[in-house]
């Protein structure tokens, strides 16, 4: 129904009569669907309204007229049809349903009371409003060894299960991996994983959302909390860009659970299950829950004044040494939007440095990201052909790639991709290529140079590629070539230099003016830190240093005279010593930039390293100050996902100790210095955004409160007319159907969300500060590949005793906030180098031994695993686990090249 | 009355060797497809379907007009089911093990009359010994010509492969049975679509055939289809292969010419089942396998007539009837055929997979002497939530026909034996224990 109602032409509509009431339906909507509408509801098990009907359970038979009289029929499979009559509650329907609970309550347990979906259970619900008043069954039940661990988060009791093949069909329909089926039949049917093979899946918590009954259980959350203890709010997973709405639910003051909200636009209801447990870390033992400076060389305890005290020493001792230039600031992709705009603004308009990055040099350049026409992920799913140019999206977004896996049954996709992912299975054509060569290949599939001899190509499957293009330009005479074509924009490799990606990007565009481009940075507020201006020559809104001068300067006085360094220059510049002082904003450049050798230097030669923290890492443990800010679910705010959507944030938990939100630190450090940053509240900052920051416009904390707007708006706004809903059909989002997902309670029950009530009306009294004179600057526009400075960075040729590196990365690694996840941090995996089959025979080495790789910039030990899908000049590494594989990329080259020694 | 109609599908039988290629051909084996490649396939359907020659695997659909029902497409499938495996129902293992060459150039007939390119037979894993003779008489017909490229120099090919079922009952469904050549679970498919001859295997047009019908081709070509249809009466023309099991005489198997022939010839006739077993009285007899609804002596003297064992309430179905005379128990024979449905329920659908074994725990409590009266209540009430109306042919709540199957034997049982059902409960126990 989705897709149907997404067609602009108005679909023709047919009449259909529910218990009397004449609804209008269209063509192909469900009995179901059209009863509930008119607001009748269906009683249902196996029904799911984000997959295939399969009308198994039997639940939601109805009577249905038809061309011989009035039959029974499952109404989650029948489509209506014109002048249809359905009774859904007539006395056979009604006995029928009856009949269907009292057989599904005849083996169930009805162990209700220690049963973790008692209180918000389908079955419980349905057979007090739908089921017969008393069983009649006396026989023995059936009994199973209760319950068993299916996969490493996933524990399943058979004898609950109702066998409605949600679970199964989650696996096999949405995540694209049926690691767990049917086995035996009849009434000794059971869900199972395949011998020797658990149910580890990154999304398997989703089968435990969607389990009508207390089958499917997950690890984390088993017997932490009854339904009715649980209190929630509807926020935004920040755990990486795709930005999931979800329900995060606490008890006792911990939050215990998150569950997926169905936004029609972003997640459809499903989460990853790093993004659904990783609400751990928030609770971790490592978080930061005091200020910490440096005394006698340790970091120990000490009151705020005191710490912000330590920092503007640092600062005026800087400006001493350096005059403005001294100081740099880097991360902030994890901040809210607010945190990230405050941070903008201390840093350019009070520490007036542009050494801003939001990125540690694992992204792509900030002008590129913002400059690009941006796609939203509705428009790639519909797009008419997709170009992927990014990282293994099912390790990285994963929600986003169960979404463009379905697109691949209807959109062309073609891949470029360094190593296969997971979303060759279903791409339509994979352009492999040599790290380094993005930009030759891209040319090549728009026919700007040779489809010969790219490294690491395939001629013929560039041919293909060139075909689903052209096949596409013969349409429409008038739309501009590229129409309908969207580019997935990541980082495939960060072993291979952004600029190659960066000008691969340029190439693309040039070639198709039409196509629009959809970033894929991971970080959960990387955008949401861009837009703010978190980021070399960029100020917020999507503006520009230069074109936004007069704006910005107006509101908040003098700004940096030039464009700063990016991560990287900012890293070298501290290693050389021509930086004082460092601030990181969340940031742990050791572990995530990807020359660690480099990142440790440059922290180390610093005088001052400040990190506002929430958790403790690796870079910061060399900090001299650790100041404490508030995290995920601990805030209020806004966040940006990759499409420039804006959605709101709720806080659930108090942060721990004497944590501030991020923003409030940027303020009191600017009081600390003598001056005022001009925001007192999370509330006053977000209207200042929505005034001044371009892209931003029209959009604030007030409008993203509404229960309505559970999708967030999608920045910026059109000029004309304003869709405040971010839908491109205006309908309002989903209500919460709680037997799609049990468990959530519905805002409109919970009233709007906490803080809502404070903020001031619309465009009301929020003009303390003043409104510039002038014309709004203009947003960023990308000139392509000369007006951004990045031409040339050609890889070497690759020697024939070398492999190019590919540096992946893995959903589950060494990171922070898995490694403080107790039930994720166990899942990353071994380090293991990736090679070619063949690669082992010449090393003469088995699977498992052990080899050394070795690069200009450093040498690591792993072991080597086969992998026959790779090239034999190529050797795959993960970032971030435990063997240090950042150490050999040299970010200042193009690409890296490795060499391996045998270690006998 | 028993007629002098000729043998259709067990001329051969007869003959020790009957599935052997040289026994085939010296009786006229691979005739019928050589008469029916040298006229246009049009000709074959029509010959068919004058034949009026009905499906023999249970529901009864002409052939002829499941044929015709076939969507145009590029690539269609003709598909043979040989899953027999209902109990009492042995006609198709029979005809497996014993004919094979019949089974398989009715099924080369089919193809040609339908256009198809790609045939399979569906054959019970359990047919040890037929599994083998039908994959020899595979190879000796491609050997032959008669399969492969250009059959007999006509122009036209065929492929046909032999698939072993691995032993599931629900897999002779013909959507389930799809499904398990697909290499999928055997659950039968949600309709619609309702018929495989618009969505089938792989998505693609397929006809699903029973072994006895393909078996009856051969001489139908022969023949033509007005001599089929001038045996029987009405729309049961033809002989049929009866399986005649239980307390007679002679269980085995009769091709008898349909309709004109009795229940009371079959079990009685002393050519035929030779009457109950040790001269007993008839007390009931299922007509067409355990879905069907029992009959008592009265329908002794109706037809095996399709429309008129329909008319009086069950079915002629698999062609398999059973005979219970006053010895049998009628909760124990109610209690097993339940049990084996219980066993086979594939399990997608409520109802037929709780409502199967509830039934059966009930009827054994019954039958082993825990019975309440208001068990019988129970009963015919959890048969009504399966087959609302506990009718003939049953409405459905559930996916496939198994399910409303289900309720036919205890609702017999209790509608014509409801004393004895309450004896078991009075007495606390089965009353025909010690006779057994
Ligand atoms: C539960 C069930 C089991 C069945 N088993 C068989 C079987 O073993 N053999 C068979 O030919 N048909 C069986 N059928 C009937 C088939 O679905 C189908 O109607 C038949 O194969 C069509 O062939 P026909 O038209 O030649 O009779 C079964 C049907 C049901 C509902
Ligand atoms: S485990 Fe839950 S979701 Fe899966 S089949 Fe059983 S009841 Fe349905
Ligand atoms: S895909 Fe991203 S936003 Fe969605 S649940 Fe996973 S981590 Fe969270
Ligand atoms: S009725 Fe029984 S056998 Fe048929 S599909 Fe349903 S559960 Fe399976
Ligand atoms: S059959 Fe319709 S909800 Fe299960």
């Amino acid at each position: 129904m989705t897709d149907t109602a997404r067609e602009q032409v108005a679909p023709q509509t047919i009449q259909v009569t529910v218990d009397g009431t004449p609804v209008p339906a269209v063509p192909g909507e469900l009995v179901i669907e059209v009863a509930e509408r008119a607001g009748v509801y269906i009683p249902r098990f196996c029904y799911h309204p984000r997959m295939e009907p399969v009308g198994m359970c039997r639940m939601c038979l109805v009577e249905v007229s038809g061309p011989r009289g009035f039959s029974l029929q499952p109404a989650c499979y029948v489509r209506v049809a014109d002048g249809q009559e359905v009774r859904t509650s007539s006395p056979k329907a009604a006995k029928a349903q009856e009949g269907v609970l009292e057989f599904l309550l005849v083996n169930h347990p009805l162990d209700c009371p220690v049963c973790d979906k008692g209180g918000e259970c389908p079955l419980q619900d349905q057979a007090l409003s739908h089921g017969p008043g008393e069983s009649r069954f006396v026989e023995e039940k059936r009994h199973w060894e209760k319950p068993i661990e299916i996969g490493p988060l996933i524990h399943l009791d058979r004898e609950r299960c109702i066998q409605c093949a949600r679970c199964t069909r989650f696996a096999a329909e949405v995540a694209g991996e049926a690691l767990i089926d049917f086995a035996f039949r009849g009434a000794h049917i059971e869900v199972a994983p395949f011998p020797e093979r658990p149910f580890s899946s990154y999304f398997s918590g989703n089968t435990v959302q969607i389990c009508p009954v207390g089958a499917l259980t997950a690890a984390p959350y088993r017997f932490r909390s009854r339904p009715w203890d649980l209190e929630q709010v509807e926020t935004t997973c920040v755990t990486c860009s795709v930005g999931c709405r979800v329900a995060a639910q606490s008890s006792a003051g911990r939050l215990v659970r998150y569950l997926g909200i169905d936004s029609e636009p972003v997640n459809q209801s499903w989460l990853c299950d790093k993004g659904r447990f990783g609400y751990e870390a928030v609770h971790a033992t490592n978080r930061v829950t005091r200020p910490l400076v440096r005394r006698a060389g340790e970091l120990v305890e000490a009151r705020w004044a005191e710490a912000l005290r330590e920092v503007a020493a640092g600062v005026r001792q800087s400006d001493q040494r350096f005059g403005p230039g001294g100081i740099a600031v880097l991360g902030g992709a994890r901040l809210t939007n607010e945190d990230a705009y405050a941070w903008s603004k201390l840093a350019k308009s009070i520490l007036r440095t542009d050494h801003v990055d939001a990125q540690l040099g694992d992204g792509l350049p900030a002008e590129l990201v913002l400059g690009l026409p941006r796609a939203t992920i509705d428009d790639a799913v519909h797009a008419k052909a997709l170009i992927v140019l990014a990282p293994d999206l099912r390790e990285e977004l994963p929600v986003l790639y169960l979404r463009l896996r379905k697109a691949a049954a209807t959109v062309p996709v073609i891949e470029c991709s360094t190593v296969p992912t997971a979303l060759s299975e279903v791409a339509h054509v994979r352009c492999g290529y040599l790290p380094g060569e993005a930009q030759r290949l891209a040319g090549a599939l728009v026919g700007d140079g040779s489809i010969e001899e790219i490294p690491g190509a395939d001629p013929a499957e560039i041919e293909r590629a060139r075909a689903v293009l052209s096949a596409l330009s013969g349409e429409g005479s008038d739309a501009a070539v590229g129409d309908g074509v969207v580019i997935v924009l990541g980082r495939p490799s960060l072993a291979e230099d952004a600029r190659s990606i960066a000008g691969a990007a340029a190439l693309l565009q040039r070639a198709l003016p039409g196509a629009r481009f959809l970033s894929v940075l991971r970080r959960a507020n990387v955008h949401g830190a861009l837009d703010m201006g978190l980021a070399p020559g960029i100020l917020p809104g999507r503006v520009g240093l230069e074109a936004g001068r007069q704006w910005f300067e107006a509101a908040w006085g003098e700004l940096p005279s030039d464009r700063g360094r990016d991560a990287r220059g900012i890293l070298e510049a501290a290693a050389s010593g021509e930086l004082s002082m460092l601030i990181l904003l969340g940031a742990d450049p050791i572990a995530d930039f990807p020359d660690a050798a480099l990142a440790r230097h440059a922290l180390e030669q610093v005088d001052l390293l400040v990190a506002v923290a929430t958790h403790r890492d690796a870079s910061n443990e060399l900090a001299h100050v650790v100041l404490p800010v508030a995290g995920a679910d601990e805030r209020f705010g806004s966040t940006t996902n990759l499409e420039g959507r804006v959605t709101r944030l709720a806080p659930k938990v108090v942060p721990p100790g004497v944590a501030w939100p991020a923003w409030s630190v940027a303020a009191e450090l600017a009081r600390t210095l003598g001056n005022d940053l001009g925001c007192s509240s999370i509330e006053t900052l977000s209207r200042e955004i929505s005034r001044l920051a371009p892209a931003h416009r029209g959009i604030d904390l007030d409008q993203l409160s509404a229960p309505e707007r559970r999708d967030g708006i999608v920045a910026p706004l059109a000029e004309t007319p304003v869709t405040l809903l971010g839908r491109r059909d205006g309908t309002s989002p989903r209500p919460i159907d709680p037997m799609a997902t049990p468990g959530i309670f519905s805002v409109e029950e919970q009233g709007a969300p906490l803080g809502a009530g404070t903020a001031l009306p619309v465009g009301g009294s929020g003009r303390r500060a003043s409104s510039p004179e002038g014309a709004r600057p203009p947003l960023l526009a990308l000139g392509g590949l000369e007006a951004l400075g990045l031409g040339g960075g050609a890889p070497g040729r690759l020697d024939a005793y070398s492999f190019r590196l590919v540096l992946r990365r893995a959903l589950y690694d060494h990171g922070t906030l898995v490694q403080a996840s107790l039930s994720l941090r166990g899942l990353a995996g071994q380090a293991v180098l990736a090679a070619n089959p063949h690669v082992l025979e010449q090393l003469g080495v088995q699977a498992g031994d052990p080899v050394r790789c070795k690069s200009e910039r450093g040498a690591i030990e792993v072991p080597i695993a086969p992998d026959a899908s790779l090239a034999r000049n190529v050797v795959v590494l993960t970032a971030n686990l435990d063997d240090g594989a950042n150490a050999l990329v040299d970010a200042g080259s193009p690409v890296t090249d490795v060499r391996l020694e045998t270690l006998a | 009355m028993i007629t002098d109609a000729p043998r259709i599908v067990t001329s051969r039988l007869g003959h020790s060797d009957s599935h052997t290629l040289e026994r085939y051909l010296a009786t006229g084996g691979y005739e019928g497809l050589r008469a029916a490649l040298a006229r246009p396939p049009a000709e074959i359907r029509e010959e068919v379907d004058k034949a009026s020659l009905l499906g023999r695997g249970g529901a009864g659909f002409p052939a002829g007009r499941k044929w015709s029902m076939l969507r145009p497409a590029e690539i269609t499938y003709l598909v043979i089911n040989g899953d027999e495996s209902e109990p009492a129902t042995f006609k198709d293992h029979l005809l497996i093990e014993r004919d094979p060459h019949q089974v398989i150039e009715g099924t080369i007939i089919a193809a040609y009359a339908l256009g198809v390119a790609q045939a399979f037979i569906f054959c019970r894993g359990e047919f040890a010994l037929g599994l083998e003779r039908l994959s020899q008489a595979v190879n000796e017909a491609y050997a032959h010509g008669a399969l492969g490229r250009n059959i007999f120099g006509s122009g036209w090919s065929l492929d046909l492969v032999i698939h072993p079922g691995a032993g599931a009952y629900i897999c002779g469904e013909e959507t389930a049975l799809l499904e398990s050549l697909e290499g999928k679970r055997g659950f039968p498919r949600i309709k619609p679509p309702y018929f495989p001859a618009a969505i089938g295997l792989y998505g693609a047009p397929t006809v699903v055939n029973n072994i006895e019908t393909m078996s009856n081709l051969p001489w139908i070509v022969r023949n033509g289809g007005a001599a089929f249809a001038a045996l029987g009466q009405g729309s049961s023309t033809g002989t049929r292969l009866f399986a005649l099991s239980g307390r007679v005489e002679r269980p085995g198997w009769y091709e008898l010419e349909m309709s004109k022939t009795t229940f009371a010839d079959l079990i009685m006739d002393p050519s035929l089942g030779g009457g109950v077993k040790d001269g007993h009285d008839l007390k009931a007899f299922i007509p067409g396998g355990v879905s069907a609804p029992w009959f008592g002596p009265e329908h002794l003297s109706l037809g095996l007539d399709q429309d008129a064992v329909a008319k009086q309430g069950s079915m002629l179905g698999s062609g398999s009837v059973v005979v219970m005379d006053d010895t049998t128990c009628a909760v124990r024979a109610a209690w097993r055929i339940t049990r084996f449905f219980y066993r086979e329920s594939c399990g997608q659908c409520t109802p037929c997979r709780e409502g199967s074994g509830w039934l059966e725990k009930i009827l054994r409590r019954i039958e082993e002497g825990a019975g309440r009266e208001a068990d019988l209540d129970l009963l015919m009430d959890a048969c009504d939530n399966i087959a609302p109306g506990v009718s003939w042919p049953p409405q459905q709540t559930t996916i496939c026909v198994l399910g409303p199957s289900i309720p036919s034997s205890i609702a017999s049982g209790i509608r014509m034996f409801r004393d004895e059902f309450l004896l078991h409960v009075k007495e606390g126990g089965c009353p025909m224990r010690d006779a057994r």
